[in-house]
């Protein structure tokens, strides 16, 4: 699809306007706040404070941005390659299968830098096979992926629930969970990264999880921008008839995109299973397969735009929690409210303002610069 | 006797959890139809769930609410409409957006305005939908056969569930023999075609988002003001989703949008009723499976197994004049 709009400088295009759209849809979020009664502001210093105002509650914001981190990049790399992976969700939740059978095998023999390598394996094995069949219908049958995956996150619940109903539950046991994990299930946490900067963890279960999400976060960079695969998949994004011309295989890169798309929604589950509760609960998820949607959207698929973008999911999700505390009034679904319109504001509403900033940067930025910027358009 | 008494209760049941569902699945068509896609029913209805919860407990009144879920679910169509054929944006994106406004704005404005934790003050029963007795249902009830289906199946309903059965023929008529249908098609078939002949496709395609808006509003009244007494949270419990489900079986087509509505409800009835009791030939089936055997036939239709879906051509792509 052209862009009829002239060309931004970068620091606009990926700087300003994400930023005015987010400033935009805290604006509306802040209404509710009004709406319910509450002071905007009060709640804003309660979700900063909550979120960064001691070591354990950065903790918090790290470990939930973690998890997003993942997310994010799913929806990120099917969104490279022009396909919208929905399904996050159902396939984050599956992968909890891959992380509790390599815990659950692994950790009363083996140590946990030994479980964890298998775990993640685990856990990218099942989160891409979950996502293989959408991909896979996709391209050789031509059914809507969006459809599919959704569908899929349903058929996830149901399955899951019956693992963990008939499959995976201790004997004699009455809540849907798999038994705790010993040490070999539970990943250390981030202690000494933290004492660095002179804070402590406290009971928040940041662990190496994180550092695994730093890493795939690059391995996302390296493989869209870096690899033969990622520029297929971009082509593909851009053009799909390009990519036919140029003779990539379609069929193939839908495929291999949604599973690469699925392993990184899978691996989101090691944090909270491995890193937090130290087994697989019900809907341990929690949405944040979703949440991925609008981390890509406001990072703009960039994996430098990502991290960022699920820090500040982070500090919604952690400050989210001090909030509702300090003012009952505004549980957290006031972040379930932030997240739509993050999606809709940075997502569906994107170009809304860009006419106007487009005018005003061009503006400002003098003569010389607008002649090049109106030719590059 | 015994087989008929069972068979009635089952078909019942499936009636009731089907009207939601037809009624969402219309306002998909109206949408899709259209060229807009819309995975954002599920909100709507939601919304319309809402609003029709809290202004039917304040006015007393069940039509007030039912109006109230209408405005709230068209204001929502109309978001949903100035970003994708406005703004021409992201048609799915927008969707799952509004999806998630609503069901956090639903809980935290229900939360402040009653404080009763995630629902809507029970509804008395004036302010509900009361089930509408057919003429001679009881005087009939002793003619064998006939009398019990019609006093148990057809009467005792509420009306927004003899609405819902009758927008299946009005819609079909809307659709395939009136010039407002005729249009409505083009739009999402060939919106180029519809510009040429001088018709707006933008205005053309409102009017398919607004359709949704009424009928997913209506849909929302019936989930809490006639199968519940008032809102709880979370109330759709994925029903949007299923009507989009059921929607995609039915190829886009009124009639067969009733038919695939009512097979989802039985799906539904039947593993409520005979959840852990085992069939015969076929033994104990998880609940488990039953439930996602809406989404499995959806997915294996899509698939192009049994049939082929083939969504309006045009659908999901926003329309812009040739400069």
């Amino acid at each position: 699809m052209s862009v009829p709009y002239a060309k931004l400088p970068a620091w606009a295009e990926y700087g300003l306007i994400p930023l005015v759209n987010l400033i935009v849809a805290f604006a509306v979020a802040g209404l509710v706040v009004l709406l319910v009664g509450e002071s905007p502001l009060e709640a804003a210093y309660h979700m900063i404070n909550g979120a960064f105002g001691r070591g354990e509650y950065i903790g918090f914001t790290l470990y939930y941005a973690t998890t997003f981190i993942f997310t994010g990049l799913a929806v990120a790399v099917a969104f490279h390659a022009g396909l919208f992976n929905i399904g996050g969700e159902g396939q984050a939740y599956v992968a909890g299968i891959g992380v509790a059978l390599a815990c659950l095998s692994l950790d009363r023999i083996m140590p946990w830098y030994v479980v964890f390598p298998v775990a993640i394996l685990g856990a990218a094995l099942f989160g891409a096979a979950w996502a293989f069949i959408p991909g896979w219908l996709q391209a050789k049958r031509g059914s809507h992926i969006v459809i599919t995956t959704i569908m899929f996150n349903f058929i996830a619940a149901s399955l899951m629930n019956y693992m963990l109903n008939r499959v995976m539950k201790p004997l004699g046991s009455m809540s849907l969970e798999t038994r705790t994990f010993e040490a070999g299930g539970q990943l250390p946490k981030l202690d000494w990264l933290m004492k660095i900067f002179g804070l402590s963890v406290g009971t928040s279960p940041f662990n190496v999880t994180f550092l695994l999400a730093l890493a795939a976060a690059f391995g996302v960079w390296v493989l869209i921008w870096r690899t033969r695969l990622g520029y297929e998949m971009r082509t593909m994004g851009h053009s799909p008839a390009a990519a036919r011309y140029a003779g990539i295989k379609e069929a193939r890169i839908i495929v291999i995109t949604m599973m690469i798309s699925g392993a990184l929604a899978g691996m989101m589950a090691l944090n909270p299973i491995m890193g937090e509760t130290y087994r697989m609960q019900l809907d341990f998820v929690q949405g944040a397969g979703f949440v991925g949607i609008a981390v890509a959207l406001m990072g703009r698929s960039h994996p430098a735009g990502i991290i960022p973008a699920a820090i500040l999911f982070g500090v919604l999700y952690q400050g989210g929690a001090e909030i509702s505390f300090e003012m009952p009034s505004i549980s957290r679904d006031m972040i379930v409210i932030i997240q739509g319109l993050v999606i809709l504001f940075a997502g569906a509403l994107e170009h809304m303002f860009r006419p106007a900033i487009t005018r005003a940067v061009l503006a400002v930025s003098g003569r010389g610069h607008t002649e090049a910027a109106v030719k590059g358009a | 006797m015994d087989l008929l008494q069972l068979f009635l209760e089952l078909a019942q049941s499936t009636v009731r959890l089907s009207t939601p569902l037809i009624l969402a699945a219309l306002a998909g068509l109206f949408t899709e139809r259209a060229g807009v896609f819309d995975i954002g029913l599920e909100g709507k209805m939601l919304g319309g769930a809402f609003a029709a919860g809290c202004v039917a407990f304040v006015a007393q009144s069940a039509m007030a609410g039912l109006l109230a879920a209408v405005v709230v679910s068209v204001l929502l169509s109309l978001v949903h409409g100035y970003a994708s054929i406005t703004q021409r944006g992201n048609q799915i994106v927008s969707g799952v957006a509004i999806n998630f406004i609503v069901a956090g704005s639903t809980v935290i404005l229900g939360q402040a305005w009653f404080q009763q934790g995630g629902r809507t003050p029970a509804l008395s029963e004036g302010a509900r939908f009361q089930e509408i007795e057919l003429p001679f249902a009881e005087a009939l009830r002793s003619v064998p056969l006939i009398g019990p289906i019609y006093a148990e199946l057809l009467s005792g309903h509420a009306a927004l569930t003899y609405f819902a059965f009758l927008m299946v023929p009005f819609t079909w008529w809307v659709l395939y023999r009136t010039r407002f249908g005729l249009r409505l098609r083009a739009v999402g078939e060939n919106p180029g075609a519809v510009d040429t002949a001088g018709i707006s496709v933008i205005w053309m395609r409102y009017r398919g988002v607004i359709c949704c808006g009424i009928l997913c509003g209506v849909a929302g009244a019936y989930l809490s003001l006639a199968a519940n007494a008032g809102w709880t949270k979370g109330m759709t419990a994925g029903k949007g989703y299923i009507a989009l489900a059921a929607l995609i079986f039915a190829k886009w087509r009124p009639v067969n949008v009733m038919f695939a509505c009512l097979l989802f409800g039985f799906l539904d009835a039947f593993a409520i009723r005979y959840q852990g009791t085992p069939l015969p030939l076929i033994g104990k089936v998880p609940v488990q499976l039953m439930q996602a055997l809406p989404y499995i036939l959806t997915v294996i239709l899509l698939a192009g197994f049994i049939g082929k879906a083939i969504p309006p051509k045009a659908g999901g792509v926003p329309y812009v004049k040739e400069r």
